[in-house]
């Protein structure tokens, strides 16, 4: 396996006609949680850039596929992740409107005002808030699943695997045999400053050398539904996703085009799946559906 | 003969074991003494777990188990481990109820040791270290009512609790008990293996005619300021607050500075010097002796009332 980190395209490790494999049903739903998240994500932009949030804010545009992905087979598991992770919170079934008030810093949000972007939870759906300390979310979930024998996922970004703990983490993941599925979103970039630049060795290299499964892949939804599918039954096991990030690390800004734009590439393949005027009509529903629910949440103030 | 600290602490883990689905987490547990006897012989399948020697990592999982409803007893061996244990633990543990209203009640027990060229990092009691941060109450039994009490309100509670322990109080068998003299001169508030050593120091000093009142400090925070340590230090009006952590930016200042305000008569504070503790034994920096704690009495004592508060008193 490749796991050199300037191992950087949008078909890194890409399995021929993995998209095909699932049914047109399943497509459509992922389809449809990929585009929700991407156009919330919008909205969130939109209000921030109004100035409607007074607070830092940590958008997934860009990356926001991937835990829509992940839930469309690994659903049924405690949920640690840490900041850009509004798309973990909705994929797995988060209340969008607690989310919005979190954001607007009302006690109605699902974290009382307490978190923001960065802090989010949700006990409905199992996902635990993340205390701001990069990866602290890691050895707290392979605590978890010590605790409650239950599947775990714990989703980091490249930066937060260089923290000393996720290599105890993973460790002891694997010593004790915990059902914990370790997700890197690795867009590359701590802040600004590229990957090659902070470390010489890959994630994916590290938890090989404790024996855990891993694999270093591109961030095609298909393909990260096929691994996530085949890791969750020999747990604990490493998904390294490259991505790529489409807006500052915090706030709304934007450098330029990304690498490889995801949403577009994925479009592509819904094409090629026959699917795009399913795809068409799902875009444009969702984006209208999004906009009517945050026009509504906003009213309330 | 009542039973010892460590006798108390190993039949109540095994209880929590075997009777409430705890757990209980640390490292090199089975080893040699099973820490000071503190640890029933039981199996991981029974829920004693080893944990590797990744300090940082293992108390984000006593985190993660506390979250899962496991209510784990997590041990640091020595107290100066914090440093690197107190991270999830002051920054999860202790805020997750505020932030997030989700209780992860950690029993930490994290033991003090000193002495026998332990050095500088593993020695001393380091409660201060959590006390300054929000969400973690603090306390420091010495005895095995006191230890039951700590146990029992975190089993009553869903908070984190902080326990600071002392390997000398794992021996004791017997209680503590305040003491308000008529005619004393000064009211001692020792904390932790302080303790031990302000009554031995406090025998020494009636020999000289200087009589000690002392109020033994079990609970550090929430820190309550009793009638009866108001009624002592009324009747003194000079204290003394002793303790097995340092001085500076310690928590011996921390709790003079409640009772002179809530009392209105000079108490001064006695810790750990400002330096590091060297491996040989007069290199070491320990608990003030009661050598020392006679010495700085018979000081104060001599002329406490008109000394400043906040003065160095050595």
């Amino acid at each position: 396996m490749n796991c050199e980190l300037e191992q950087r395209t949008p078909a890194f490790g890409l399995i021929s006609g993995v998209a095909g494999t699932f049914s047109k049903d399943y497509t459509l739903k992922l389809f449809a949680q990929t585009c929700f998240n991407r156009f919330f994500e919008f909205e969130v932009k939109n209000a921030y850039d109004r100035g409607l949030m007074k607070l830092p804010i940590y958008l997934s545009v860009g990356q926001e596929h991937i835990p829509a992905a992940i839930t469309s087979v690994f659903s049924d598991c405690l949920i640690f992740a840490q900041h850009r992770a509004h798309s973990v919170y909705l994929s797995f079934g988060g209340d969008p409107r607690q989310l919005i008030d979190e954001l607007l810093g009302r006690p109605t949000g699902c974290a009382r005002g307490m978190g923001g972007s960065a802090s989010i939870h949700s006990p409905q759906i199992g996902m635990f808030g993340h205390s701001g300390l990069m990866g602290d979310q890691v050895p707290i979930a392979v605590g978890a699943a010590l605790g409650s024998a239950k599947p775990v996922l714990t989703v980091m970004g490249d930066a937060s695997a260089e923290e000393d703990y996720i290599y105890g983490a993973l460790g002891f993941a694997v010593t004790k045999k915990l059902q914990v599925l370790f997700v890197c979103e690795d867009n590359d970039l701590s802040i600004l400053t590229r990957t090659p630049v902070r470390r010489s060795w890959t994630l994916c290299g590290l938890a090989q050398g404790l024996g855990l499964p891993a694999v270093d892949i591109t961030d095609d939804p298909w393909l990260i539904a096929h691994h996530v599918k085949q890791f969750s039954r020999q747990l604990p096991a490493v998904i390294n996703i490259r991505t790529c990030r489409g807006l500052w690390h915090a706030g709304s800004g934007c450098d330029g085009p990304p690498e490889w734009n995801r949403f577009a590439l994925i479009k592509e393949t819904m094409k090629t799946l026959e699917l795009e005027q399913d795809a068409l009509a799902i875009e444009s529903e969702t984006e209208r559906t999004v906009q009517n629910l945050w026009a509504e949440q906003l009213r309330k103030s | 003969m009542g039973r010892t600290v460590a006798e108390v602490i190993r039949e109540t883990t095994r209880d929590h074991l075997t009777n409430h689905r705890g757990l209980f987490l640390g490292q090199c547990v089975t080893a040699v003494g099973w820490i000071g006897g503190t640890v029933p012989a039981m199996s991981e399948a029974e829920g004693i777990v080893e944990l590797s020697l990744a300090d940082v990592t293992n108390a984000g999982i006593a985190v993660g188990a506390a979250l899962a409803g496991r209510r784990p007893i997590y041990t640091v061996r020595y107290q100066g481990f914090m440093w690197y244990n107190a991270a999830p633990i002051v920054n999860y543990a202790a805020k997750s109820k505020d932030v997030w209203g989700v209780p992860c009640p950690v029993f930490l027990r994290a033991i003090a040791m000193e002495g026998n060229g332990i050095g500088p990092v593993a020695s001393a009691s380091q409660h201060g270290l959590i006390m300054r941060m929000p969400g973690m109450p603090v306390c420091a039994p010495m005895s095995p009512g006191e230890w039951t009490e700590a146990w029992n309100w975190f089993m009553r509670h869903d908070d984190p609790l902080y326990v600071s322990e002392h390997r000398r109080s794992f021996a004791i068998d017997y209680e503590f008990h305040n003491s308000i003299e008529p005619e004393a001169d000064i009211t001692l508030f020792p904390i932790s293996a302080a303790r031990l050593n302000a009554v031995e120091a406090a025998h020494a000093l009636r020999k000289e005619g200087i009589l000690c009142n002392i109020q033994h400090l079990v609970w550090l925070k929430p820190f309550t300021v009793t009638d009866d340590m108001r009624h002592a230090l009324s009747q003194t009006k000079l204290g003394l607050v002793i303790d097995s952590d340092f001085e500076i930016g310690g928590p011996s200042r921390s709790i003079a500075y409640d009772l002179m305000h809530q009392c209105g008569a000079p108490v001064f504070a006695l810790g750990l010097e400002d330096r590091s503790a060297g491996v040989a034994d007069a290199l070491d920096n320990p608990t003030p002796t009661p050598e020392r704690i006679v010495r700085v009495v018979r000081e104060l004592v001599r002329s406490g009332r008109t000394v400043p508060a906040g003065a160095t008193i050595e």
